[in-house]
This record gives C-alpha cells, structure tokens and sequence, in this order.
C-alpha cells in the first residue's frame, strides 16, 4: 500500500525536524520529544484550541498560534519555549485559578488535578489577577455522577467525548466568554437527563474536580483517561 | 473618676482578642469584657458545598485542632448517611481523637503555660517563652517536644498527614491501620507515659513545694482568682460514666458535682444549650437553656471533664483523678487547674490509646460504610481539646448543605472567661492602680482555657493582647499593649 502524504521539514526550538503535512505543531512536537503545555487537549478527542496554553511563536507571524490547532508547513520554524511563552502561559493559567472557585484543600481531585499539577509545572506562585469568586452551583442530582461549576475550566473535553466518543451529546456548553457554563441537555438538571448513558466517560476527561463520581471525598477521585485512546480506536474500526 | 482599661493584643493564645476593663469612681474594676475580634464565617461559606467535604473544609477553621473538627464534621456526616460506621472505623477515629489530644495538650501545656510556671509569671516576656525554659528546664521542652511529636506522628500514620489529614471522612476513614503502625505507635507508648509521670509529678511539686497542701503555694493568688468561681460544667461520658472523647453522651454537673442532666443524646444538644450574642465580641455566647442566660454559664474542656466523669478508665489516669478530686470536696473550681487537668487527661489518652492499639480489631479492614445521603440533617458531636465541639448540618435531597451551626469549645467558655478577667482584675487593680503583674494574670487566666479564637469565631490571625483603659464617658485615657510572642 503506497502513501501520498507528503513529508516535510520544519524546525522547532532550532531542532530541524520531519512531518507528515496534515500534522499539527503539537502532535510533531511530542513526537520529537519537545514538551508543550496544554490543558483542554486529549489524545483522542478532536481539538479546540479553547484554552491556549499550547501557544507557540512562528518565525514572520506577529500573533501567537495554537500549536493543537496549527497544520505545519515547509520550512517553518517554530519556538515553544521562549520566556515570553512562558510568562503567557503563567498567565494563562493565572486566569483559570481567578475566574471559578479553586480550592483545592477540600476538592475531591486533589492531587489529581492537572489544573493543579500544570500550575506546579510553570511554577506559578500567586494568581495576581483579582479572584471574582463567581457564584456557581453544583448538580448533584445525577446518582452516580457531580457536576460542580466551581471547578471547570471550560475545557471542554467532557463535551467532546460526550458527543464524539459515546455519542450521546449530553453535555454542551451555554452562554459565552466568562458567562459560559457545561449544561446538560436543555439546561436541566443532570439527574434529569434522558440522554445520559451514565458511562462515566466524562467525570474521567475532566482535569478537575468539576465531574467526580457520587460518594467521592476529598482527595479521592483520580481519573482513568489512559482508556480514551483504545475508545478512539474503536471509533474508528467502526467507521 | 471612671477609667476603662483595654488589653490588646493577647499573647500565647491562638487568635485575636483583647479585653476592656472598667473602672469606677473609686478606681476599682467595675466591669470586665473580653471581646474576640476577627470574624469568619465558616457556616456561611459552607452554604452550596457537597456534605462530603464539610470534615475538610470545616478542619480549615483552624490548624491546632484540625482533627477534632474533621471528627465533628465526619460525625455530622454519618448522621446524613444514616449509617453506623464499622467498628474498626470508629476505632481508628477514635485513636486519631486521644492522638489529638496529646499533641494540643502537649502544646497548650509545655509550649503556651509552662514558661509561666517555670520562668514565674513576672518574668520578662522576652524570656518567659518555650526557648526561655531551656535555660530553666530543658528535660521539660524536650518532653514537651516529643510529646506533641508523638500525637502528630499518629495522626500522620493513621489519617495522612499531621495537619488537615484526608483520612476522617464520612462513613468512616478511608485507610485501615497496618499492623507496622500499630507496632510503631505500641513500641513508643511506655516511654510517653513516663514523660507524662514526670511532668505531672513536677507540676504537683511546683503546685505544692512544702509538701503540705496544695493550698500552699506560689500561684496561691492564680489559683484563687484565675476563673475560681460557681458554674456547671459539661463533657461527654461513655455509659459507664467515663471519659470519652469521641463517641459519649453529654452530661452537665453543678459546682458541686451533682449531675443536672446526663445522657443526652448529642442529637438533642438545641434543647439544653442556647446561644446569646453579645454586640461587642464575635464570640458567641452558649449558656445552659434551662437555667436561662447568663445564670447558665457552664465551663467544658480538660477541667470540665474531669469534674463530668465518674472516672476516668485507666488505671494510672484514675489514680491521679482520685488526687486531682483531693482539691476539693465538690467541683473542682479554679481554672488554673485546667493545666492539672490537661496532664492527667494526656496520660489518659495514652493509656487508652494502648488498650485501642493493643485490640485485634484495629487491624481490621472495613473501615468505611458506603451510601449517599439518606438524613437531610446530621449533629456531629465530639471532645476537642479544648471542650466540646458540636457541628450541626442541614442538607437538600442531593447532599448539598443548607444550613450549618457550630458551637466550638472555646464559645461554651465564653461567659467564664469574661468573669475569670474580671475576678483577676479586680485582685490585681486597686484604688486606680494597676499592680505589677496584672496584664500577665489576665493573659494567663485566659491562657489556662487554652482558648482557640480562631476556632471560636472561625477566624484568622495572629492573637495580639492590648488593655484600654477609659473613662466613663468612654475615653480612651491609657493604653498597654503588647506585639504577639
């Protein structure tokens, strides 16, 4: 079997690198063992580009580019670590910490939490963002499931494995920008949804502790994404 | 002319407080009012959250005693899942309590109060300090040192971590105890009573140097003014009447150890315990309903306890209980014995703590019961170092919280404490004068209740003291005040 996908040449961080043309910068970058930071991408599910954390420089384009999102071309030549990356992505995530209720003494995923983790890994000391302490409710109406506002990120990973993996398209999102909310069906409650197939898939993409299973105390809930890859794969088989 | 005499900030206590004293025309105390100053609002940040969170979030309250809210709130919580928690659950809980109360006491004991018995109440504050008492007594700090080494060790091993452990939770803990840690916490415990002998031996010395009679003494005037006075008394019993820190009923005792009520059921505290609130302090006030407010001010914490029991349960801790009651023929009633009582209470905890570890049973593996939320209401009640501590839920049908009550030992307390100042001050302030020593002995009346105010009002901070002292008319006409040590 022959292949007509064409292979260029590119550099990233001053390392001369080859990829298949239809490639993002993200998927070339870790195949070459170049680290960078994201938050709202899964192997497996279809990307977004919401969060921004994966931002990278292009030699001759004034405005940083989402790597997860950025087909790579011949000849481009790609930074994704300079300090000026870095300090966006601080603040990036500066701005995540300040728009919900992050506290994770008493969240469910603490320790679990790649909100959490990613905020060690840029070494983000203090949110210097005013905190706007939004009033958020939490669904716990769902019998296995919780869904706490306080905690998401709007990442949207529960969205998209919702509606490209199981199918179902349960959850979506409501309102924009700051106002922007995770609704299941037409804004009810969880526990009322007709279309919830109860698999669970959600609660194990969310970074946080927005989506726990029922009963979980603090510190207890760690999520099972290393099955997503496989769920993809069979999505694929079968289409 | 009238004066008022304002104390700010208190120091070697945990919280912010401060104390105005008023004086009348003949320049003696009038009046006394120790006033808590910070405020938090724990039950109102509650509001919305899961009920499985609430032992954690309510632990925040404070970073001394986080286990006895954790406690507290677990209890609450079980109530909301309508379940009893397995045995070997409540055991382990119920190590992690007496673990608890060796480490504060120990802190309360050795690190706040013993620099003033050691280095004497008058000595400069710059040397009465812990680090002051290894000139004097350095056994004393390594023993106190390792005593409270020895409780956070435990509640590290049994529950996560020394401070704000994960473990408690509702149903139960979420870990079993290995035998490696039931070996470790064993193997440690005979050598923690002889320190707590020890000290306990030279604190009766130090009470009691001509071998005579207690009565007899240096801290002759503390024990008579630091809070001696009439008031009831609660703590928790088991059914046999003795100590119990985790899992007892409360009983109230008058001045002279005459049960009022015993056996109540903690589900039924509301029906004995009110709460006033008093416009100048956060604190609010808890007095005992029948005998309505402020005649039923009660005292809880070590030496409460120690007035409720029969006895205590152990051998050696029931043998100096026997010549701890010798102080008096009924209650005992100065507050400067809560320092007696919180030693005998330690070798009690380690004694007990023996007897858990030492059951077969600790080593079990069901250590947690599982359901939702079956109660839309739930009362956790349990023994803090400090007294008892009452955490009271009201949730919707999924479990988020509604409504929640706390009444922390330092508030049961509240209306003593105002009292003990003014019984202090009014000995230490005489014809306008304030004596040598005074603001010592108002701190440390304080002090012997081990008052936690940031517990109390569920608030932050550092605990300065400050004295202010007005007139009538309200001016401010003096002022003493000292930074927090």
């Amino acid at each position: 079997m022959s292949s007509s996908v064409n292979i260029i040449t590119l550099t990233i961080d001053e390392k001369q690198v080859g990829a298949r043309e239809n490639q993002t910068i993200l998927e070339v970058a870790r195949e070459n063992g170049v680290e960078i930071p994201t938050m709202c991408e899964l192997k497996g599910l279809t990307p977004s580009g919401g969060c921004r954390m994966c931002v990278v420089e292009v030699a001759g384009i004034p405005k940083l580019l989402p790597a997860c999102m950025t087909t790579v071309s011949e000849g481009m030549v790609v930074t994704t670590n300079s300090e000026r990356l870095k300090k966006l992505r601080k603040n990036i995530l500066e701005l995540f910490f300040s728009e919900r209720n992050h506290i994770c003494a008493v969240c469910a995923s603490n320790g679990f939490c790649e909100l959490q983790l990613m905020a060690q890994k840029v070494e983000m000391s203090h949110v210097h963002y005013p905190y706007l302490y939004p009033h958020c409710e939490v669904d716990a109406s769902h019998n296995r499931f919780v869904l706490d506002h306080n905690r998401c990120i709007l990442c949207t990973r529960c969205v998209r494995v919702c509606d490209e993996i199981e199918g179902s398209h349960t959850l979506d999102i409501k309102g924009r920008g700051i106002e922007a909310q995770v609704i299941t069906d037409m804004d009810q409650p969880w526990g009322d949804s007709e279309t919830c197939t109860l698999c669970g898939k959600c609660v194990h993409v969310c970074p946080t502790g927005a989506l726990i299973e029922r009963g979980m105390a603090v510190g207890e809930m760690s999520k099972r994404k290393q099955l997503l890859p496989y769920l993809t794969q069979m999505r694929e088989v079968k289409t | 002319m009238t004066k008022t005499i304002t104390i700010e900030p208190l120091t070697r206590i945990e919280g912010h407080g401060k104390i105005t004293l008023f004086l009348n025309e003949n320049g003696s105390v009038d009046n006394a009012l120790f006033h808590v100053t910070q405020f938090r609002g724990f039950e109102k940040l509650s509001e919305g959250r899961r009920f499985r969170e609430m032992p954690s979030l309510m632990a925040r309250v404070c970073g001394i005693c986080p286990v006895a809210h954790l406690m507290a709130g677990a209890k609450a919580c079980d109530e909301i899942l309508a379940v009893q928690i397995p045995k070997t659950g409540y055991m382990i809980r119920e190590s992690i309590t007496l673990a608890q109360m060796i480490q504060s006491h120990a802190l309360s004991f050795f690190y706040l109060s013993a620099p003033d018995f050691v280095m004497g109440m008058d000595a400069d504050p710059m040397e009465r300090n812990v680090l002051g008492m290894l000139t004097k007594e350095p056994q004393m700090v390594t023993d106190g040192i390792t005593l409270r080494k020895f409780g956070q060790s435990i509640i590290a091993m049994l529950a996560g971590q020394r401070v704000h452990p994960a473990g408690i939770i509702a149903g139960g803990v979420n870990e079993p105890c290995s035998q490696e840690t039931r070996d470790t916490i064993l193997a440690q415990i005979p050598e923690m009573i002889r320190i707590t002998e020890r000290n306990l031996d030279w604190f009766k010395r130090t009470l009691n140097p001509t071998g005579r009679s207690l009565r007899v003494t240096e801290f002759r005037d503390e024990i008579r003014t630091f809070a001696n006075m009439k008031s009831l008394f609660m703590g928790m019993v088991n059914d046999e009447g003795e100590l119990d820190f985790y899992g007892g009923k409360l009983r109230f005792v008058d001045s002279a150890r005459n049960i009022v009520v015993d056996n109540i059921h903690t589900d039924d505290y509301a029906k004995y315990i009110g709460e006033k609130v008093e416009k100048w302090s956060y604190l609010k006030f808890p007095y005992f309903k029948p005998q309505g407010y402020p005649q039923g001010m009660y005292r809880v914490g070590p030496l409460a306890r120690l007035n409720v029991v029969d006895r205590c349960g152990t051998p050696q801790a029931d043998l100096e209980l026997v010549e701890f009651r010798g102080l008096a023929s009924g209650a005992v009633l100065s507050s400067f014995y809560y320092h007696y009582a919180r030693l005998i209470e330690i070798l009690y905890s380690l004694e007990k703590l023996e007897q858990l570890m030492s059951d077969p049973q600790i080593l079990g593996k069901h250590v947690r019961a599982m359901a939702g939320p079956n109660s839309p209401e739930g009362i956790g009640v349990a023994e803090a170092p400090r007294g008892t501590l009452i955490h009271h839920y009201k949730v919707d049908e999924n479990g988020i919280m509604q409504w929640a009550n706390l009444i922390i030992a330092t508030g049961h307390n509240n209306l003593v404490m105002n009292k003990g100042v003014l019984q202090v001050a009014r000995h230490f302030i005489k014809d306008n004068k304030i004596e040598e020593g005074m603001l010592n002995r108002i701190e440390a009346v304080i002090r012997a209740f081990d008052p936690c105010l940031s517990c109390s009002t569920h608030a932050a901070g550092k605990m300065p003291l400050m004295v202010e002292l007005r007139s009538k008319e309200g001016e401010i006409l003096d002022t003493v005040s000292r930074g927090s040590a």
